[in-house]
Parts: structure tokens; C-alpha cells; sequence
């Protein structure tokens, strides 16, 4: 039997990574679904119709799977974590519960409308359901995220001793929602999900696109992905670039108030300074993947720039080394190789949001079948990238499980027994395997079937004659 | 304006915050199980049904709604953790395998119709109906079995009450599904769907005697407790909405019978937390004042329940007048 810690931290870890796919979707998908349905109206042209419904079908299901994946998230609490629960609960379960009542409940009702309300309501409650749906997924990062940046960097509490048990009570609840980690972690965290997105929707526009133009295959509804390509581009081209500009801000903010998972992020044993970053590190040999030592990577550094990111700006600051900490490191290891590949596909993704842009620029964005076969491989790769910043933030704040004041160890449900927690964790592994495995599945088919046709789309009052005769050419046994 | 100092002093207005609290939880719980319920209890009666016409009126019919519904267990699950963290952590902590049994019920009932819809072959569709009519009766069955265990503070999930509770719940599920089905698709469902209905509410009425039978047995003073005024008043009320209930469904008078179990669900729900009270964690003895959450934080969250209910509940006007009257299965996206 696995002992219950252990397990309970791997459930965790294995729910959470498979839970936050989901959410990156709609909350990433929201804007443009808000973009599609506003354009639907206002100009009544059928694409955008056809953008509307394909994506919001892709949304309801990722919906769908967040839902049930989420709700086993917030009961792990209470089940695995039931030592932290009650002694945070003060300052924990009160972001849960208005996420609840703020966000989940305003994204749900309304999604209900979006989805299966279109010939029921009128054009502005529509409108308006569109927003409530976007800025439901939206509410419900801000306080999930007021949580989680609130064990990275607490505030606002004070531990008082209750019959022999430490908890924290809370007293500046301003301090303690809007604590120093709160701003950054929510603003990377939604531009992350905006241009996992957008890379994702143009990899599949991609694909068509390149089999329409450059192979000469022809391809049903061509501008439809045409237009999703652009639309893709345009929000890649905004966010690539903010994320690498803003992530750097963060790690400046990681540095000042989690000065162990920055060491361990950037592998410094020993108090140093002039720490070069190394953007490309390439371990010599196998100890140095599984041990990374930033002093004997052999690698691509940027002179200083691990103290520079650090301070601000100065490439002599010095980083306090591992060694110093009283506490046990993190895996340095995971957190160093994760962080090193975050920020490399950060990079990537500036590279190819530029490309393309220069190819739109020149008028060659639909034949340059390099690009397309770049953009194809990196759909899922913003994907990655988030799951790894998680991992980041997350094992690079170990032993602790709120920073400073409670180590993970301390956390787990004091009754659980290694039985149960075996049973759950290979329940999970089971289920959420095959969960992914049907969530790909499904919509790997909707993208095959690609937007409803012509003939589907509603009745246009506006429509001319002789857009209604090209229609009726079509088959209506679809 | 509202200062920290002020809002750590005292509870708002002096008002007996820590019992409306317990209040609240209930109502959100039975909330839960009366929207979600019916939503269950249409699943029930999905298996029931034959054709593949059938299958999907019942689809569309919850459609809409199951989502804004299932959020309440979540707001209830919040709610719970907010205000009473210790009990929160306890309870679940204690039950562990039946709320990963729970989670996995809501998961396939979650699935199951938005898989449904992606494919139109026969052993697909066959294989998610499956799912759904597992997860829609399994879903309240291990609920129920967690109210059981919950109110007389089992240490162990497995228990005569926790069984019988759990078919006290999903009869009543039953109960409001047969009434949300007759209203939702009154023309592509057959009247049968009614008779299971009626048959439902009269399982229900037994079932909740043998509850209270176990109960008188189990409980340490048993018969006093459930001898309280209020408690003898909703089981009355209870046996009048059963046949009130029979006859509207006969009648076709479905939102009124909606309505019966409605008042039943809460009916139920009350009666377990009058018996609880004053301890929310019977297993342990906590009691409510034992386990809430400082003054500061309470505030807070009371304010906050206070502003966003109401907005919530004007969600729901929206999100019901919108799906007001039958739902085609063509409806279905
Ligand atoms: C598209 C995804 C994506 C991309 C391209 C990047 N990040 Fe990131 N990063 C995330 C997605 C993400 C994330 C998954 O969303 C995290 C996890 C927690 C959070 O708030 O954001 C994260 C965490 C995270 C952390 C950890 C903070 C903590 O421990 O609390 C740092 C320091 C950075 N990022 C910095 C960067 C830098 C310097 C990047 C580029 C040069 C970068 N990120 C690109
Ligand atoms: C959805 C994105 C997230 C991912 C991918 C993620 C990932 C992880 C991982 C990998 C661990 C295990 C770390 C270890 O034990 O070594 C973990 C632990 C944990 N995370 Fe997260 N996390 C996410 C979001 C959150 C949020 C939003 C919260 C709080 C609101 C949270 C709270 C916790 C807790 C309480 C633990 C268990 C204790 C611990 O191991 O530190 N996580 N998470
Ligand atoms: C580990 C801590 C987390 C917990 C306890 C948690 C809890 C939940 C719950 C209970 C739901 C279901 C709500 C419903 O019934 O509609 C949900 C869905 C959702 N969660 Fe999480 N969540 C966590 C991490 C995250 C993170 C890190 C984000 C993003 C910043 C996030 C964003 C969302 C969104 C947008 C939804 C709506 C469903 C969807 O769109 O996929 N969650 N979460």
C-alpha cells in the first residue's frame, strides 16, 4: 500500500493536471466566443455563425469535463487535506465558497441559455448570456487563484494555538485576498489560457488550411478556417509576447517573497552572484539532468541573468543559495527542468506568432506550408507550458503547503488510511485516463465534422435570393 | 463605511449568525436535492423508458438545467467548508471512499448526455444510457447513504440507516423527476411516466417511516427527539403533500406536483437538521458553536451570501422563464 501522504499528494497532482485543461479552455475560449456571438449579430454573416456554434460545442464539452473534474478537486480538500483544511479553513473555504455562489453559478444558468437557448431568446439576452458564460470562467480563476497565490504568499493571518492545535485566524482580509502573489499569478494565468487557445485554434485551422492550399485537397467551409486562422494569430501575436514580458515581472515577485523555489528554479546550491540564466542548459551527463547544479551545466547563459531577473535588473545581485534554507529543498530537478521548458516554449511562441504575422503581412499566411506544419505541432503546446508553470509553482513550493507556515507533511487527513488512498489513486489513474482519453476522442470528432454547413445555419431574414438559391444546392440529409 | 475592527467585534447586527449558517447549509443541500433531484429522478425513469424518441425528450427536458442545478451541491460543499472547516474536513475525511464512490456517480451522470449527442450508433448510445441511468440513481442512493451516516455519526459508511436513507433519497428523486418530466415533455413521454410517480411517492412514505423507525432505535433519546413539534408537524404535512401530490399528477397538474415534492424535499432535509442540532458533526459531538469559523470571516461570508443569493436566485428566474413550458428533443444542439 502506498502511504497515505504520498498517495494523497499524487491524487492531487494527477486531478489537478487533468482538471486544469478545462478550465484553460473556456476560460481561454470565452473571449473569442464573446467576439463570435457579438459579430453573429451585428453583421449576421453566416461565418460568424458558424464560429459561434463550433466553438461554443467545443466549449459546452470542456465544460462539461471541468465540471466533474473540478467538483473532486474541491472535496480532496476535505477527504486528503483534511489537516489543512481546518487549519486554513478560515481563510480557505470563504474563496471557495464565493467562488461557488459568484462564479460557477453565473457561468452554469447562463451557459444553459448559450447553449441550447438561441431560438429562445431574444438577441440581446443572448448577447448578455455570452458575457455571463465568459465572465463566469473568469470570476472563477480570481478566486481559486485568491487561494491558491494566498499559500504561496500569506498574509493578512495570524496562527493562534486552539486545544493543542495550530491554526490561522484571519485578520486583514484585504491583505489576505490581495496578497503580494494574487495580481501576477492571475494575469499570467489568463493570458496563459488566452493563447493556449489561440495556438490551439490555429493549429486545427492550420491543418486545414494547409490541406486546402498547399496540398490542393479541397476542404469544406475553407474560410471558415481561414478566418479562424487569423483570428488565432491576431490574439497569439498580443499574448506571446505579454506573457514572456509579464512572466519575467513574476519571477521577479517569486524571487522577493519565495527565495527557495527560485533557487531551486534556477538549481543554485551555494549564495551567489553574477548567476547567469541558463536558457539552454544541456546536462553533461545523467546526474545533472536528475541533479541540475547551476554551477556545472554546461549551457547557452545569458551572463548574469538569473541575478538580473531576480533584483530587477541588476546582473550582480546576489541569489541565496538552497543550502541556506532551513527546510528541506524542492525536487530541484522537476521545478528546474519545468521552469527551463516554460520559458523556452514562452520563447517558441513569440517566434511563431511573428512568422506569421510577417507571412500575413506579405500576403503568404495561407501557402507557406512550413508554418503550417509549425503551428500544427504546437497546438497543444501552450497546453504543456501551463501544466508546467503549475509545476512549477507547485512542487517548487515544497516541503511547504501554505509557505512558511504549514509543510505538506502536516497536511494529510490524520484518519486516512494507505488502503483507501491506494484504492482512490488507482481509481483516479483509471478514470481520469480514460476521461482524457474520451474527451480527445470527442473532440477530435467535432473538428472532423467541422461547422454546421451552410444549410444549417438559421433562417436569415436579410439573406438575398441568390445567396438562398447556392444554399438549397446543397443537401439537407446532413 | 464597514472597518475590520468593527466587523471582528461581533456578529452583523448581533444577529445569531452561526445558527443561520447551519440553516443555510441545509437549505442549500436540499436545494441541491430537489433541483438536481429532479434532474436524478429523470434519469431514473429514463431507464424506464424504450425508444429512442423517449430517451431524448429526457435529455433535452434537463439539458438546460443540470449544470445550474449541480452547482448548488458544489456552493453547498463551499458553504460547509467556509463556515464549519472542522466538520467539513471530518466529515468527508471520514467518509472517504463513498465521496469518491459520490464523485464517480456524478461523473458518468455528468458525461453521459453530452456523449450521448456525439454519436448517433447503437452501442454507443446504449453504453452512455447506461452511464446515465447508473450515475442519475447511484448519485442520490450514496448521497443519502452520506446523510444517514452523517446524522447519527457513523464512524463506518457502511450502515443499515445510511441504505435506507439512500433509498428514501432516490424514491424522492423519482418523485420530482416524474413530475419535471410530465411538465417538461407532456406530449413525447407516455402517461406511464406519471404512474412511476405516484408509485415512487408511496415508496418514499415507507421509506421515511422505517428512517424514523431506525432512528427512535439508534439515536440516544430516540423518541423524545423525534417527538419535537416541528418534527411531528413535517412528517404530517408530509403524508397530506404524498397524497396532494398523487392527486395532481392524476389530475395533470405537474407543476403542482412539482411542487408537493419540492416542500417534501425540504420537508426531509429539515427534519435531519432539526434532529442534528445543535451538533454539526454528531461522530465527534461538535457542536455548531465548537466548529464555526471566527467572527471576522463569518461576517464576511455572510455579507457575501447575503449580496449573491439573491443575484443567484435571479439567475435561476432567467435560466427557467427563458426554458419556460415543453422542451422539443429537438431542441437538443
Ligand atoms: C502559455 C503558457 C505559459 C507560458 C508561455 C509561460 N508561462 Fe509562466 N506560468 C504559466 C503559463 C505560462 C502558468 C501555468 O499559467 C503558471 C502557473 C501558475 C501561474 O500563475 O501561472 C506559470 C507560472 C510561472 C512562474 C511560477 C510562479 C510561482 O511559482 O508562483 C513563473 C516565475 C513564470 N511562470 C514565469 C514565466 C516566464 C519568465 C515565461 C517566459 C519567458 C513564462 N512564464 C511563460
Ligand atoms: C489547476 C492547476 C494546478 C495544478 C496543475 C496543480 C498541481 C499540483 C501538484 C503537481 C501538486 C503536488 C505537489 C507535490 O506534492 O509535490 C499540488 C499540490 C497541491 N495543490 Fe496544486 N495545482 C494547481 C492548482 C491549485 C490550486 C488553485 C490550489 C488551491 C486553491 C492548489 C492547492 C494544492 C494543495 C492544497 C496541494 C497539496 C499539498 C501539496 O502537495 O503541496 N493547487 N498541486
Ligand atoms: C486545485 C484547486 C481547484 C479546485 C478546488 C477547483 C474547483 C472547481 C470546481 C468545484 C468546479 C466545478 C464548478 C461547476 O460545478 O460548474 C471547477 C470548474 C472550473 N474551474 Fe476549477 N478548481 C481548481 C483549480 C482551478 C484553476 C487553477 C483554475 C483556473 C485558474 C480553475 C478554473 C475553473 C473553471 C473556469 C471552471 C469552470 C468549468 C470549466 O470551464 O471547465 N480551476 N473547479
Amino acid at each position: 500500500m502506498v502511504d497515505p501522504l504520498i498517495a494523497s499528494r499524487l491524487q492531487f497532482a494527477l486531478t489537478t493536471i487533468v482538471h486544469i485543461i478545462f478550465p484553460v479552455m473556456s476560460m481561454g475560449l470565452a473571449p473569442f466566443l464573446i467576439y463570435f456571438t457579438w459579430k453573429d449579430i451585428r453583421t449576421g454573416e453566416p461565418v460568424y455563425e458558424q464560429l459561434r456554434r463550433f466553438w461554443t460545442k467545443i466549449f459546452a464539452i470542456s465544460f462539461v469535463v471541468g465540471t466533474v473534474t473540478g467538483i473532486v478537486l474541491e472535496f480532496e480538500f476535505g477527504t486528503n487535506f483534511a489537516a489543512f483544511s481546518i487549519a486554513a479553513g478560515e481563510l480557505f473555504g470563504g474563496p471557495l465558497a464565493v467562488e461557488g455562489m459568484m462564479a460557477f453559478m453565473l457561468e452554469a444558468t447562463f451557459l444553459g441559455i448559450f447553449v441550447f437557448g438561441r431560438e429562445r431568446v431574444d438577441d440581446t439576452l443572448y448577447f448578455i448570456s455570452s458575457v455571463a458564460v465568459g465572465l463566469g470562467t473568469w470570476l472563477s480563476a480570481v478566486w481559486i487563484l485568491i487561494a491558491n497565490s494566498w499559500m504561496q504568499t500569506p498574509r493578512g493571518y495570524e496562527l493562534v494555538t486552539e486545544g493543542g492545535q495550530t491554526v490561522v485566524k484571519l485578520v486583514d482580509p484585504l491583505a489576505a485576498y490581495f496578497n503580494p502573489r494574487f495580481g501576477y499569478m492571475f494575469v499570467h494565468m489568463q493570458n496563459a489560457a488566452v493563447e493556449s487557445v489561440a495556438l490551439f485554434m490555429a493549429g486545427i485551422a492550420a491543418y486545414y488550411v494547409f490541406k486546402h492550399h498547399v496540398r490542393g485537397i479541397d476542404v469544406d467551409n475553407v474560410n471558415f478556417w481561414e478566418m479562424t486562422l487569423k483570428i488565432a494569430l491576431v490574439a497569439l501575436l498580443i499574448t506571446a509576447p505579454f506573457q514572456v514580458y509579464q512572466g519575467d515581472m513574476y519571477a521577479r515577485s517569486v524571487a522577493e517573497t519565495q527565495p527557495q523555489k527560485f533557487a531551486a528554479m534556477e538549481a543554485v546550491w551555494e549564495t551567489d552572484s553574477y548567476v547567469p540564466e541558463y536558457l539552454i542548459a544541456v546536462p553533461t551527463n545523467l546526474d545533472s539532468i536528475t541533479d541540475p547544479r547551476a554551477k556545472e551545466l554546461f549551457g547557452i547563459g545569458i551572463p548574469g541573468g538569473a541575478s538580473w531577473l531576480a533584483s530587477g535588473g541588476d546582473p550582480t545581485a546576489e541569489i541565496r543559495g538552497l543550502n541556506t534554507f532551513e527546510s528541506q529543498a524542492p525536487p530541484v530537478a522537476i521545478v528546474f527542468w519545468a521552469f527551463r521548458a516554460m520559458v523556452g516554449l514562452g520563447f517558441w511562441f513569440i517566434l511563431l506568432s511573428f512568422w506569421g504575422g510577417y507571412r500575413w503581412y506579405k500576403g503568404q499566411l495561407l501557402n507557406d506550408g512550413l508554418l503550417h506544419k509549425a503551428l500544427m505541432g504546437s497546438s497543444l503546446l501552450g497546453i504543456l507550458a501551463v501544466e508546467l508553470g503549475w509545476i512549477v509553482t507547485e512542487v517548487g513550493r515544497q516541503p511547504w503547503v501554505i509557505q512558511d507556515v504549514m509543510k505538506t507533511s502536516e497536511a494529510v487527513s490524520p484518519g486516512l488510511t494507505g488502503t483507501e488512498a491506494t484504492i482512490s489513486l488507482v481509481g483516479f489513474a483509471v478514470v481520469y485516463l480514460a476521461l482524457l482519453g474520451l474527451y480527445t476522442y470527442v473532440i477530435t470528432r467535432v473538428i472532423r465534422n467541422g461547422p454546421p454547413g451552410r444549410e444549417q445555419l438559421r433562417e436569415r431574414p436579410d439573406r438575398t435570393p441568390m445567396l438562398d438559391t447556392s444554399a438549397a444546392g446543397g443537401t439537407d440529409d446532413d | 463605511m464597514i472597518s475590520v475592527e468593527s466587523l471582528s467585534a461581533g456578529p452583523l447586527f448581533g444577529l445569531p449568525l452561526s445558527e443561520m449558517w447551519f440553516g443555510l447549509i441545509f437549505t442549500l443541500l436540499a436545494t441541491f436535492l430537489f433541483l438536481d433531484g429532479f434532474d436524478f429522478g429523470a434519469g431514473a425513469i429514463y431507464g424506464l423508458l424504450n425508444t429512442d424518441r423517449e430517451h431524448e425528450a429526457v435529455l433535452a427536458a434537463v439539458g438546460p438545467f443540470w449544470d445550474g442545478n449541480e452547482v448548488w451541491l458544489v456552493v453547498f460543499g463551499g458553504t460547509l467548508f467556509a463556515a464549519f472547516p472542522a466538520a467539513y474536513a471530518n466529515l468527508f475525511s471520514r467518509h472517504y471512499l463513498l465521496m469518491f464512490g459520490i464523485l464517480g456517480a456524478l461523473i458518468l451522470r455528468g458525461l453521459a448526455p453530452e456523449m450521448y449527442e456525439q454519436r448517433h450508433d447503437e452501442r454507443w448510445q446504449r453504453a452512455w444510457s447506461v452511464a446515465f441511468v447508473a450515475g442519475s440513481v447511484l448519485a442520490p442512493f450514496l448521497l443519502g447513504v452520506f446523510a444517514g451516516n452523517w446524522l447519527v455519526g457513523n464512524e463506518s459508511s457502511v450502515s443499515l440507516i445510511g441504505v435506507v436513507v439512500g433509498f428514501t433519497l432516490t424514491l424522492l428523486t423519482v418523485v420530482s423527476g416524474a413530475a419535471f418530466l410530465r411538465l417538461k415533455a407532456p406530449l413525447d413521454l407516455p402517461e406511464r411516466v406519471s404512474t412511476y410517480g405516484q408509485f415512487a411517492v408511496v415508496g418514499y412514505l415507507v421509506a421515511v417511516v422505517a428512517t424514523l423507525a431506525i432512528l427512535a432505535v439508534r439515536l440516544p433519546s430516540g423518541l423524545l427527539t423525534l417527538l419535537h413539534p416541528a418534527i411531528v408537524v413535517l412528517v404530517v404535512t408530509s403524508i397530506g403533500l404524498t397524497a396532494g401530490y398523487i392527486v395532481a399528477m392524476r389530475r395533470g397538474e405537474s407543476l403542482l406536483a412539482l411542487g408537493a415534492a419540492a416542500v417534501l424535499t425540504y420537508g426531509l432535509i429539515a427534519v435531519v437538521g432539526i434532529i442534528m442540532y445543535p451538533a454539526i458533526d454528531p461522530a465527534t459531538g461538535a457542536t455548531i458553536s465548537e466548529t464555526i469559523v471566527s467572527t471576522l470571516p463569518l461576517n464576511l461570508m455572510s455579507i457575501a451570501a447575503a449580496l449573491l443569493l439573491p443575484l443567484v436566485a435571479s439567475y435561476f428566474v432567467v435560466l427557467y422563464s427563458a426554458f419556460s413550458g415543453p422542451i422539443s428533443p429537438e431542441e437538443a444542439y
